[in-house]
């Protein structure tokens, strides 16, 4: 478990990093918190043959609050969303999803960026960009470019990044009066990737849910807006006219912990539990 | 007896056994100073790493090594038909163990590889990392052959011969009976049955195996720096298969991480590194990474068990049956052999109950997947699981509590010496105490009540009990009968120093688990000085008394006796010449806390230290003639009982969330009784790590094999250990039955907690689905196989 050789080259900012990466070529790779590309190295799962590390550039490490926006730099750590203020009054379901990811020591190094770039279909983070409607911000040698969530998450494992783009960082639309956020999932230890998770946000009327984002992770090759669940829910009708239409939403495939049918029958669980959360009725237990 | 250690009162002088006392090599280890063999570093030394085969099953064919050898720093590649002219093939068997067959291993697969993960090539290089690269370039020419990956069908006819020589894939069959099982079911008032499955499994050592063997030409002298439980066993097996003297072979253990049965077989891979030593006369090291650990070390209790109870209409039991099947991979392993698991699961099954109809059959079948052995509990969790699963599941049909059905039907607490079904021999436990108290700890009846409770309110939780034998101390009776040259005997040499401090060396070893601190207590407390004043040194067998090592739990039992009996044998040497040098009958004398006193009436006579200084540097002042031994070495081996059995009974308690199939350990119990304890703490974290791993089998580790024989869980993602916070809290408690067959008393502890721990989660799992008439009982008990048992989703085979 070494990495085969390859060479290193330490970035100290965007600039110098797109430089260093024109140069490296493109069979080289961004190093950003390393917890996920370090053991795919170790595991000789990719060819890659240099590494530009940006862990440094501390001008991306920042969380602010630009009008009604707030901006989280790609470097921020999986740990400081955990820990921020501001996450958690104006993007709580980051705050509900950070701990939920990994372990401490995992936390403390992964990066928001890096688990956005990476598109894990399992992870949290890319579910979270979905619910809370956030831009992804990029940035090669033409500037910068501003992509939706929802057009970001392409594939399993791919984005709408392009070839020497850097992500450096993330806008979300702060949680507006009356809307609530909740994050839930299964998985089968402690900071394992989930089985099934759904982050949830909806604004919270005395007529019921409106405007009610549903994106789920683990259940997918990338994260999934559930639209006709979403729909049914926005319509008023029951819970569980929302729960058979994620028939129509959700298209899992078998994995080692869990299959097609489990994730199913799991995302149904998730949706009753995420509601009640939302709405702040009796929950049932912890999932 | 001439001794009275009076070793029930705790706060005499000098005492220890029975203390928590600190464990001496902690700080140590905590501060990261351990010395481990990856620690270990020589002059000259180079490293390798492994091709291991991608097939389960694949004829070799042509293996090109010039790009290997290209990389630069490799300096050698070594092939099978490389390796076999250095180190020749084993078979294990084992005499007593009629019928055993295995074929020949090889260190390095020569015309056949068995399974993913066998060793093929070695690549030896400057560094690890260049081994590495010289192994990725490596070409290995494979014909793939037809695959045996499921134990059911591995006998059948059509299915192809892993070993064509031996004829068939049966390795072992053992059928068992005794009383009429036949006519007492029929006479049953109830009889129940299930299947149980208990998945495969493996150790997940912290270290991961490792070696570093040197090999001196000048003096044909082989030393090998090795993580291992059983160095004596080592130094014998690398002399024989590398045709050396047994004593011109030195097998040195220091810090070891974790062994758990893991680190006490022969394994191919470190053969083939000794070999290397050999061959190029220089240190070589191979310290196995995680996914080789994962693919090489050995599995375990890959059992399917078919179980039968009858229970009379009091609901007394009068009958069991089991048939249990068991799939080992390609070959035996060595020396130990692969057969010994299926042998105490028909030793063990029905173990804590009196009824003496009994009829069980184990099979053991070869397969194409990573070989099987002896891992922490032994057949234990197996045995326990179909035996408590069909318990509860009697106890049910005849409509009593699962507790009071125990109560009826274990055996009783003044019925020893017993002889149970499967003709093991009890010299004392201490089931009815040990269940009383378990109850009376977990408060039963509330528990019960709660759980009435709860479930109106759609809370799902269950109770589940595990009563439990453990095999512990054994004599030549497992291994030395079969023919293999494993001790039973072990030793400790005790040696008072001239500053009066104290040197033990034992042939039983330091896994971690704190052996180095009982055996520090007992021969503080057997001479007669601080406990600061001992040091112990293990592992080295060119240093230590010759011994077994590390397994089966004896340890503490046997390593401990020999300790306390040198320990004892050196003060009464000492007394000899404290006698002389104070003109007193050394029956007046005694050595306490480092001083020689007065045995009457307490007063210090002179310090250890003037006597050491005397004998050492002033002898002359001494009669000529007097003995002055401050050496001493005894020997201990159990005789009168095969094996020292230990008792208990754990319980759990969780709570199952029926929507998602999840289960939530709330608390763990567990009683036992290991006879004499010698350090509380030590015994209870013993306990404490054996269950975590019993908790392992029930719910998280799982060897998932595809249908071509592909190990899908090989790394730490996939292979789910549980972690802290999948641990409950748990309460251990002790009922103290020494043996009688020591001074000491002490039987062993180190497997009790593995043993019962995956029944009492089977148990409690089942209490809470009850309501749903669903059951489970193949392990690992994941969320999908308890929403598949509810009906909830389809089952799927995996
Ligand atoms: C044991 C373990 C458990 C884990 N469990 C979870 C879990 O439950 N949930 C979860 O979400 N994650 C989990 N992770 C992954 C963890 O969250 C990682 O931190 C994350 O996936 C990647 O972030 P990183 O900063 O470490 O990125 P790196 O590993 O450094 O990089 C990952 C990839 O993204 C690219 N990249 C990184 N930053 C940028 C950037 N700014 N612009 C463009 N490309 C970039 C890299 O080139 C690389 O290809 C786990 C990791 C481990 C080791």
């Amino acid at each position: 478990m070494k990495p085969a050789p390859l060479s290193y080259a330490r970035a100290s900012d965007v600039g110098h990093a797109l430089a260093l990466w024109r140069e490296a070529g493109p069979d080289a790779r961004i190093l950003a918190g390393g917890q996920s590309l370090l053991a795919g190295l170790n595991l000789r799962l990719a060819e890659v043959d240099g590494l530009i590390d940006i862990s440094r550039i501390a001008s991306l490490r920042t969380i602010d609050l630009v009008g009604d926006t707030l901006r989280i730099g790609a470097l921020t750590r999986h740990a400081d969303l955990e820990r921020s203020d501001l996450v958690a009054l104006h993007a709580p379901a980051l705050a509900q999803a950070a701990p939920l990811i990994a372990h401490p020591a995992i936390r403390t190094r992964g990066t928001i960026g890096g688990s956005l770039a990476y598109a894990d279909p399992a992870a949290e983070l890319p579910a979270c960009m979905l619910a809370l409607d956030a831009v992804i911000v990029a940035q090669g040698d033409g500037g910068e470019r501003r992509i939706a969530a929802r057009d970001f998450f392409t594939g399993v494992f791919e984005t709408g990044l392009e070839p020497f783009e850097l992500l450096i960082a993330v806008e979300i639309p702060v949680l507006r009066p009356g809307r609530a956020q909740a994050v839930r999932e299964l998985a089968r230890r402690s900071g394992d990737y989930a089985m099934a998770g759904l982050v949830a946000a909806a604004d919270v009327t005395p007529a019921g849910l409106r405007d009610v984002r549903l994106a789920y992770f683990g259940v997918g090759g990338s994260p999934v807006l559930a639209r006709a669940a979403m729909a049914a829910l926005d319509a008023g009708r029951p819970v569980a006219e929302a729960e058979a239409a994620l028939d129509d939403d959700l298209d899992p495939s078998d994995d080692l912990q869990a299959s097609a049918a489990m994730k199913r029958h799991l995302a149904k669980v998730l949706l009753r539990r995420v509601l009640a959360d939302l709405t702040g009725t009796e929950q049932g237990r912890p999932a | 007896m001439t001794v009275n250690l009076h070793l029930s009162e705790l706060d005499r002088p000098n005492s220890y056994i029975g203390k928590t006392v600190p464990r001496p090599n902690a700080p140590r280890l905590v501060e990261g100073r351990g010395v481990y063999v990856d620690d270990v570093v020589l002059p000259r030394m180079v490293h390798v790493a492994f091709f291991r085969s991608p097939h389960a099953h694949a004829r070799i064919g042509e293996i090109a090594t010039a790009a290997a050898l290209a990389v630069p720093g490799v300096i050698r590649v070594f092939t099978g038909r490389d390796i076999a002219d250095i180190c020749s093939p084993w078979v294990a068997v084992l005499a007593h163990l009629k019928g055993l067959k295995s074929a020949p291993q090889h260190a390095l697969a020569v015309e056949r590889a068995t399974w993913v993960g066998e060793p093929v090539v070695a690549v030896v290089a400057a560094t690890r990392a260049a081994a590495e690269d010289g192994v990725a370039v490596l070409e290995v020419q494979f014909e793939p052959l037809p695959v045996v990956a499921d134990m059911e069908t591995a006998l059948d006819p059509d299915t192809p011969l892993i070993h064509p020589e031996l004829g068939d894939n049966l390795v072992f069959q053992r059928l068992h009976e005794k009383g009429e099982p036949d006519a007492a079911m029929a006479g049953a008032a109830k009889v129940v049955e299930a299947v149980f499955h208990t998945g495969r499994h493996t150790g997940v050592c912290l270290e991961p195996r490792s070696i570093l063997a040197n090999y001196s030409r000048p003096e044909n002298q082989l030393t090998v720096h090795h993580s291992t439980q059983a160095p004596h066993m080592m130094q014998t097996i690398f002399a024989k298969h590398l045709d050396l003297p047994e004593g011109n072979v030195r097998v040195i253990c220091g810090d070891v991480g974790g062994s758990y049965g893991v680190k006490v077989h022969v394994y191919p891979d470190e053969m083939a590194v000794a070999a290397i030593a050999k061959a190029m006369a220089r240190p070589v090291k191979f310290v196995a990474d995680r996914l080789e650990s994962f693919a090489s070390d050995i599995h375990a209790r890959d059992h399917r068990i078919k179980g039968r109870m009858g229970v009379d209409a009091q609901g007394r039991i009068v009958a069991m049956e089991i048939d249990d099947l068991t799939g080992i991979g390609p070959y035996s392993v060595y020396p130990r052999t692969s057969a010994i698991e299926g042998n105490q699961v028909v030793n063990l099954c029905g173990g804590p109950y009196d009824f003496q109809n009994y009829r069980a059959q184990t099979t053991v079948v070869l397969q194409n997947k990573t070989p099987t052995c002896q891992y922490r509990a032994v057949g234990h969790p197996i045995a326990t699981a179909v035996t408590e699963g069909l318990v509860d599941l009697a106890a049910d049909a005849i409509g009593l509590d699962p507790a009071e059905f125990r109560r009826r039907n274990i055996v009783r607490d003044d019925a020893y010496p017993y002889t149970s079904a499967a003709n093991m021999r009890f010299e004392g436990l201490s089931h009815q105490a040990s269940l009383e108290k378990l109850l009376t700890m977990m408060d039963y009846d509330a528990l019960r009540a709660e759980q009435v409770r709860l479930r109106e309110r759609g809370i799902h939780r269950g109770i589940g009990l595990a009563s439990f034998i453990e095999l512990t101390n054994p004599s030549p009776f497992m291994y030395g009968i079969g023919g293999a040259r494993i001790s039973a005997q072990d030793g400790c040499t005790v040696r008072m120093d001239p500053d009066g401090s104290v040197v033990a060396l034992s042939g039983v070893t330091e896994q971690g688990q704190g052996t180095d601190t009982i055996l520090a207590q007992v021969v503080a407390e057997g001479v007669g000085v601080p406990i600061e004043r001992v040091r112990v040194i293990t592992g080295d067998t060119q240093v230590t008394p010759y011994g077994g090592g590390t397994w089966a739990s004896r340890g503490a039992g046997i390593g401990g006796e020999a300790a306390l009996q040198a320990g004892l044998a050196l003060r009464e040497n000492i007394l000899v010449v404290a006698a002389a040098m104070l003109q007193a009958e050394a029956g007046a004398l005694d050595v306490v806390a480092g001083e020689i006193v007065d045995k009457a009436t307490g007063q210090p006579r002179m310090p250890l230290a003037e006597l050491g200084r005397i004998v050492y540097f002033r002898g002359d002042t001494l009669p000529k003639g007097l003995p002055r031994e401050l050496v001493a070495t005894r020997h201990f081996i159990t005789s009168d009982y095969p094996f020292a059995f230990t008792n208990g009974v754990q319980a759990s308690y969780v709570e199952v969330d029926v929507e998602t199939g999840f289960v939530r350990l709330l608390k763990h119990w567990c009683v036992e009784d290991c006879g004499r304890i010698i350090n509380p703490q030590l015994v209870d974290e013993q306990v404490r790590g054996g269950i975590v791993q019993g908790i392992g089998g029930a719910l998280y580790e799982h060897c998932l094999y595809s249908e071509d024989g592909q190990l899908m869980t090989a790394n730490m993602a996939d292979y789910l250990v549980p972690m802290a916070a999948e641990m409950p809290d748990m309460v251990i408690g002790h009922v103290e039955t020494p043996t009688r067959e020591s001074l000491l008393g002490a039987k062993g502890a180190g497997e009790a907690g593995t043993a019962g721990a995956p029944a009492a989660i089977m148990n409690a799992i089942n209490d809470a689905l009850k309501p749903f008439k669903a059951r489970v009982t193949a392990m690992p008990f994941t969320p999908e196989r308890i929403l598949a048992a509810l009906g909830t989703i389809p089952e799927r085979r995996l």
